[in-house]
């Protein structure tokens, strides 16, 4: 029993390693038209004049944030910036405004939740384009004296989860075919899911579903509740590394009535942050996201919450095997 | 003119959302907040309150008496109590959500070990401090041991013990704010969750809060007036 949990640890840390050397390679290759052995090939040159220019790195505090709150505040101290970071923030709401009060100095938002949380989009108004979806939000943002960098390659959604067991037992495939079970179901999810109309109210508005009850538990227990049989349904997100690692224990349930948009990631900071910045504040950032596609950004997650790496050894790991960093 | 600061310009808007429902950016065009939302989640924090009091009473008074009582353990009652102090709530909720699981009947004890040090070192420390000669003179009007507790430390320590206990509340009732994050949606949602229900929320979760506190501070200090001989009021006053 044990030494088949330890092979199985071994062979998924081996598979993480693989998949995240894989991942590095093809994006490396198709951004630099020289580096076959990413050594120095895209590596992140330190300019002095930056060591003029303090910058304070934001994030939220769940592990997927905070991997790309570390990739952005090491890749910065690489170019030269002197580098603090803060990555607890609560919610959007606190981090964009640390943004506007200059506590931070950016951080990574979620394109889908800053036009649905930030800007009053209804979650069937965003754009399903990562393209359409940013120049949506920089359009708004540029009203209140902020920018948005481009999206990274991968996006992130909110999904209904639940077990491989639960969905058989149902007959489960999409949110619809919870109609008519739903009654019979618990569903967890964050605290604000309740209220969201990204989360249960859409669950309820959009879909009509009413569920046995709903349970508000930190999303870092999002797994835990399935596992422990005490949640029928959770809320999980789609770049959860548990999804493919334990393909054969969790399954997410399609959004067939497009409740959860699909957000890629844009790191908002202010105008002026930006322009006293200089240009290796934006070079520096869209750089290191380059690499982040689903599969890497999956791999990064699971060294972080399946191999409890912290997040700064995942993101410096990711660096330098990407050959940004030494 | 001193411009206000932001706080003193949304106390009114507070006020408001904990009476009147108000608009969401988030929610899809339902409103958040108002009275009844405001009392229901109020009453689960009394609810789970009385049961964490409850839960570290049973546990630490009769201990806090019997060991002041016979003399003993000092080390436990002041050491653990104090050593008690500083173990971090949310630390404590997060390990037992994730290894028995969330909900009320694990939020409850989980806040109960906050309640036990003060409850435990008042008892003992309030027992051992009344004075020998009536305990003497109570053994040699032939009372039990038990009795002897009952009838004449407790009563002669209550002004101690009842203050364990109203430090143990207000520091129960305080951290109930983050049981939502296991599963108990107190009064801590409108102070988590500023996305949905905005600041006007959040100030008006803490205003809820602190007056919860003070009214249970308040009708404890009632109780422990009603509790204490009349005796030792004199000595006091």
């Amino acid at each position: 029993m044990k030494t088949d949990h330890t092979r199985l640890r071994v062979a998924l840390a081996a598979l993480v390693a693989l998949a995240l050397a894989l991942g590095i390679a093809a994006c490396g290759g198709s951004s630099d038209s020289s580096g076959e052995e990413g050594q120095g090939s895209g590596a992140i040159v330190s300019n002095p004049e930056n060591g003029k220019v303090s910058l304070t790195i934001g994030s939220k505090n769940f592990p997927e944030q905070e991997i790309l709150g570390e990739i952005y505040a090491q890749a910065l101290k690489a170019a030269g910036y002197k580098v603090k970071s803060a990555l607890n923030l609560g919610s959007e709401t606190v981090a964009l405004k640390a943004v506007k009060t200059n506590q931070i100095s950016g951080y990574p938002e979620y394109a889908s939740t800053a036009l649905t949380s930030f800007f009053g989009l209804e979650p069937e108004e965003v754009p399903s384009d990562a393209t359409e979806a940013w120049e949506k939000a920089n359009e708004e943002f540029e009203k209140e004296g902020l920018t948005a960098f481009e999206p990274t390659p991968f996006a992130s959604a909110n999904a209904v989860g639940t077990t491989t067991a639960t969905a058989k037992k149902y007959g489960l495939k999409t949110i619809s075919d919870l109609e008519g079970v739903s009654e019979k179901l618990s569903l967890y999810g964050s605290p604000e899911c309740r209220e969201r109309i990204d989360c249960l109210a859409g669950l309820e508005k959009l879909y009509g579903l009413k569920f046995k009850s709903f349970t508000p538990v930190d999303i870092s227990l999002r797994y835990n509740v399935l596992e422990k049989g005490q949640a029928d349904l959770s809320i999980l997100f789609t770049t959860d590394p548990q999804l493919a690692a334990e393909s054969n224990k969790f399954v997410i349930l399609e959004d067939d009535k497009h409740v959860f948009p699909a957000g890629n990631v844009i790191f908002v900071t202010k105008k002026s942050t930006a322009e006293k910045a200089g240009p290796d504040y934006e070079k520096t950032i869209l750089q290191v996201q380059e690499g982040l596609n689903l599969k890497v950004m999956q791999e990064l997650d699971a060294r972080v919450e399946l191999e409890k790496q912290t997040p700064k050894e995942a993101a410096a790991a990711y660096l330098k095997s990407a050959g940004y960093t030494s | 003119m001193i411009p206000f600061h932001p706080v003193f310009a949304s106390f009114s808007g507070a006020i408001e959302f904990i009476f009147t429902p108000q608009a969401s950016n988030v929610t899809g065009g339902k409103t958040v907040g108002g009275f009844s939302q405001s009392m229901e989640l109020l009453l689960t924090q009394l609810e789970v309150t009385a049961i964490a009091v409850a839960i570290a009473l049973v546990i630490a008074l009769p201990l806090g008496l019997y060991l002041g009582h016979r003399g003993i353990g000092e080390l436990l009652a002041i050491g653990l109590g104090n050593a008690g102090r500083a173990i971090p709530e949310l630390a404590v909720i997060a390990l037992v959500a994730s290894l028995i699981g969330v909900g009320l009947l694990t939020v409850a004890p989980a806040l109960a070990i906050l309640g036990i040090p003060p409850i435990l070192t008042n008892a003992y420390v309030g027992v051992r401090e009344v004075d020998r000669s009536a305990v003497d003179a109570a053994r040699g009007m032939g009372m039990g041991e038990l009795e002897i507790i009952r009838r004449v430390e407790l009563p002669l320590a209550i002004p101690t013990v009842m203050s364990g206990i109203r430090g143990a509340t207000i520091a129960i009732v305080a951290t109930a704010t983050i049981a939502p994050l296991a599963g108990v949606t107190t009064l801590g949602d409108y102070i988590i969750n500023e996305n949905v229900y905005g600041q006007n929320g959040v100030l008006a979760g803490a205003i809820l809060v602190a007056l919860l506190a003070v009214t249970l501070e308040g009708l404890l200090a009632l109780l422990q007036w009603r509790l204490t001989s009349d005796g030792l009021k004199l000595q006091t006053a």
